[in-house]
């Protein structure tokens, strides 16, 4: 981030036209500091869908899949206990913390998932020195651009007539 | 003043800047103190082994039990109103279900502890998971205890991330609004950095929506693991394939009543007027006169049951259940459960927050006697006559119980001292589509 510009904005549907226009004018490196999700921001900035579910899925899926193994393998192979003649590898009753352990592993998988996408925990950042920054988790949207090729003047022309409150230059 | 920012004058500063008043200072002295009630019965309970309470050769299970079914069954509620109300896209929702997902987490953790306590040798309680152990032992697989344990495990554990992917921009946003020190620094690595990026929005926008698909068979499977805990044995009464959708029902209709409850407090505890309307109300009314509705058919269903089958047992636990031992207390469940909740067909009861609290207060009560009266019913009355007996609780019981009420009371007044109730960033962006929509 040697060259990150953050410009401000009171509103999210201005972000919004910012974002697009920023786009359109073929800025790289962009991304949005807001207070809560903006439906259609993502498609602005052109940013991808993350494979987070299917991760989680596979997650569950093969943590389901281990405890179903280990539930087998104790009750019928290492430590087989006759109850009245019944099955030893009795599958109905195992199918059960399967299922919980498999939904408990997605979570996980997602909670970890978050975190790795999201660059966290990070306590302090570059960022949180700007000032006024601190609002962009309470009532104000940044827009962000990453792109060596975009200085000062050229964002500030792409934006023309949307008036941010602010344009800081971060790095 | 925008709608965020009259969000956050309402829900964040009240916890940053002002002081809480005596009432909460009382309220919360008073759990404390009941808490204290707690940890000396647990501790006699330990030092003499569960003889204390009033359980019997018959009724082994009492209070314990009983407690634990009513405790899960509020804990139930929370993740899957938040979860099912998110999937089905319904925005008031922003406003209850924080707190409501707070409800679940205490409530299932204290739940968790009653099965512990009533093993007699609660310390041993690690032998349900498979672990390495110099007795080269494994757990019986095939015992519905086990299926408790990673139900109510993974239950516990997966609402805890749930409620905390849906606090961390909230704690994000006070971090950043905090003046004091303290609270900057408590708060800033309680959010472990969250920056609000749009690319971190996705990705939690993307977690929480899957987590709270995943939440809705999971809540299922949890309060039918606890039905099968009953309906996998033989004895009168239980033994149903009724069971675990009538315990999912029963946890959802007490969790809502829970919730109905805790919401009118916090309302007027933390001056929520603007967030938590009568229109939230009106809605878990309504929910509550469909879960009565349900609840009422599931008990015809279960006298029809038993009728229809033939079996003389069962037949005889109907009429033990009218006319039995507690008999009376059977009378009194059926009048707050289905009864009572039938004023709920009236716009201006759904309305008043007098009337759905006293119902709701009405509902948990009923919900209790009903946990109760499953276990003490069937296992007083079984199959065999020369094992009937009935089981009066003992003082340790009772205080076990209110002990457990005030560990609960505890929790959530620290918690809504400590975090915000209302979830801003979803109540801010609920009115800004609301405001782009009109």
């Amino acid at each position: 981030m040697s060259h990150l510009l953050l410009a401000e904005f009171a509103d999210p549907d201005t972000l919004l036209t910012a974002a697009r226009r920023a786009r359109d004018a073929r800025m790289a490196g962009l991304d949005a500091y807001v207070p809560f999700h903006v439906e259609g921001l993502p498609e602005a900035l052109g940013l991808r869908p993350p494979a987070l579910r299917e991760a989680m899925l596979l997650s569950g899926l093969a943590t389901a899949v281990l405890a179903f193994a280990v539930q087998w393998f104790s009750a019928v192979q290492d430590y087989p206990l006759n109850l009245g003649s019944r099955p030893l590898g009795s599958w109905q009753a195992f199918v059960i913390p399967c299922f919980e352990i498999g939904v408990l592993a997605a979570g996980f998988a997602g909670l970890a998932g978050l975190l790795r996408g999201a660059g966290l925990p990070r306590p302090h950042q570059p960022l949180f020195a700007v000032p006024g920054f601190e609002r962009a988790s309470q009532d104000r949207f940044f827009l962000a651009v990453d792109d060596p090729a975009v200085g000062r003047q050229r964002l500030q022309e792409a934006l023309d007539g949307l008036a941010p409150l602010s344009l800081h230059e971060v790095g | 003043m925008t709608p965020g920012a009259e969000v956050l004058a309402s829900v964040a500063d009240p916890l940053l800047q002002q002081r809480f008043g005596s009432t909460w200072w009382r309220a919360t002295g008073a759990a404390a103190a009941l808490v204290l009630v707690m940890l000396a019965s647990v501790a006699w309970l330990l030092l003499q082994g569960i003889g204390i309470w009033g359980v019997n050769t018959s009724v082994v299970w009492g209070f314990a039990i009983a407690n634990y079914v009513w405790w899960i069954g509020i804990g139930n509620a929370g993740t899957l109103i938040s979860s099912l109300l998110l999937l089905t896209r319904q925005g008031w929702r922003a406003s209850i279900n924080r707190f409501a997902e707070a409800m679940t987490l205490f409530a299932a953790a204290i739940a968790g502890l009653f099965p512990v306590l009533h093993l007699g040798r609660p310390w041993l309680f690690y032998w349900l998971a498979p672990y390495p152990n110099s007795m080269q032992l494994w757990p019986q697989w095939r015992s519905a205890l086990v299926w408790d344990f990673w139900a109510i495990l993974g239950y516990l554990m997966f609402s805890l991330m749930f409620w905390y992917i849906g606090l961390l921009p909230d704690l994000a946003t006070l971090r950043d609004r905090a003046r004091n020190r303290w609270a900057q620094l408590a708060y800033g690595a309680l959010a472990l950095g969250w920056n609000g990026s749009a690319r971190g929005w996705l990705l939690l926008e993307s977690v929480y929506k899957a987590m709270a698909a995943l939440a809705v068979p999971l809540v299922f499977s949890v309060h039918s693991v606890v039905g099968m805990d009953f309906a996998a044995s033989l004895m009168p009464g239980w033994q149903s394939t009724l069971f675990p959708p009538y315990f999912v029902v029963g946890a959802m209709f007490s969790g809502f009543a829970m919730v109905a409850v805790l919401a009118a407090l916090l309302r007027w505890g933390l001056a929520l007027q603007a967030l938590i309307t009568p229109a939230h109300f009106d809605a878990i009314a309504k929910f509550l006169l469909f879960g009565s509705i349900v609840l009422g058919l599931s008990y015809a269903t279960e006298w029809f049951m038993a009728w229809y089958g033939g079996e003389p047992a069962e037949r005889d636990m109907v009429r033990y259940m009218f006319g039995g031992d507690y008999g009376a207390l059977y009378w009194l469940m059926l009048a707050c459960n289905v009864v009572a909740p039938q004023l709920f067909w009236w716009r201006a009861a759904r309305r008043s927050l007098v009337v759905v609290c006293v119902v709701a207060v009405l509902i948990n009560l009923g919900m209790w006697l009903e946990r109760i009266l499953i276990v003490w019913n069937t296992l007083s009355h079984g199959f065999l006559p020369g094992t009937w007996r009935v089981f009066t609780p003992t003082l340790w019981d009772w205080l076990l119980l209110a002990g457990s009420l005030g560990l609960f009371a505890l929790l959530y007044l620290l918690f809504c001292r400590l975090l915000p109730v209302v979830s801003m960033h979803e109540v801010a962006r609920q009115r800004h589509e609301q405001a782009a929509g009109a």
